[in-house]
């Protein structure tokens, strides 16, 4: 399953799930482990709609998904 | 003290925390300013990285409060969804509301501007909004719950000052309730000075301090700036005039016919 991760493309191991399904149930939640962001401090949005971390252990990864993962940073 | 919102703050100046040296030069400016608000941001990171971590610590060992920012975004959406994540991320409603129009003068899109003010202050949203001396797109932000205006000096890091302080003044005038903070374009503590001088109930800096050669001795002479600008407008500035007036009384001078 191809995803979009902070805008560089990912392939993730899959059961072979059709474009627009869910992948074999990886949640959002279970992702963010496997990126490296376990204990991390971040805010996500998938496609552009922010999910809060309440959410993210219902939220469905799906082929194409947009992930964006923040992370506090300096501002101005 | 300053109030903004609900909140007392104990300093007029706002530091934001980017373009420093270094992290712990960063946080030696922060301590000397004075500042009890700082800004930050949120940005992509990679896993494991971690540099995003660490900054979140260290600025909450500086135990000021802090205002995220929408900074870069160029769209109502982007801005609505990064005050969402920045609201989470930071644990806080407050958000320096950005949305950014123009690429070379990085000017506010004061149309998104209201439109996203709309969106987030019912919200619950704590909305600062980056924007110009326009009157009306002002009236706008005030009509849309804002109750801080965050109107440019000058371009972001420009260093150029108070572009238009007849723009400025007149913001002033006209919105004499509202709590107005000069944000960006200020390059120099004589900037800041005059912004308060005016009447502007702060100011926001980030890039006159980061990129000075000691940045924790200029965060300094910004904390004097506004203070002392602050104090002379309490005080009342006599206006300017063309013509000279003695100061030294003439009565009783000698050699008088």
């Amino acid at each position: 399953m191809k995803i979009r991760v902070n805008g560089s493309w990912l392939d993730l191991p899959d059961s072979g799930a059709d474009a627009g399904s869910p992948a074999a149930g990886v949640t959002l939640a279970a992702l963010l482990p496997q990126l490296g962001f376990g204990d991390a401090t971040v805010a996500t949005a998938v496609n552009g709609q922010f999910v809060p971390h309440a959410v993210r252990s219902g939220c469905l990864v799906r082929e194409g998904d947009r992930i964006e993962i923040l992370a506090p940073m300096q501002g101005g | 003290m300053f109030k903004l919102y609900d909140r007392q703050l104990t300093s007029r100046l706002l530091l934001g925390t980017a373009r420093y040296p270094s992290p712990s030069i960063m946080a030696e400016a922060v301590r000397a300013s004075g500042a009890a608000m700082v800004t930050v941001s949120l940005r992509r990171e990679a896993g494991g990285e971690r540099a995003g971590q660490g900054f979140w610590s260290l600025v909450r060992s500086l135990d000021v409060q802090v205002l995220p920012n929408t900074a870069g975004c160029h769209t109502v959406k982007e801005a609505v969804t990064t005050a969402h994540m920045a609201r989470e991320l930071f644990d806080t409603p407050w958000i320096k509301l950005e949305v950014i129009g123009e690429d070379d003068t990085l000017q506010p899109d004061v149309i998104g501007l209201v439109e996203a003010a709309r969106v987030l202050v019912p919200e619950g949203f704590r909305v600062l909004p980056y924007c110009t001396e326009d009157l009306v797109v002002a009236d706008r932000l005030v009509a849309a719950g804002c109750e801080v205006l965050m109107p440019w000096g000058a371009p972001i890091g420009s260093g150029r000052g108070l572009n238009n302080p007849f723009g400025l003044r007149a913001l002033r005038a006209h919105f004499a309730q509202v709590t107005l903070i000069v944000d960006a374009g200020i390059g120099t503590p004589s900037h800041a000075a005059a912004a308060m001088e005016l009447g502007f109930d702060g100011v926001l800096i980030n890039s006159a301090v980061a990129q000075a050669r000691q940045p924790a001795l200029m965060a300094r002479a910004f904390a004097q700036a506004v203070q002392a600008g602050h104090a002379a407008f309490l005080a009342g500035p006599i206006p300017a005039r063309d013509m000279a007036t003695p100061s030294t009384p003439l009565i009783g001078k000698a050699f008088q016919a």
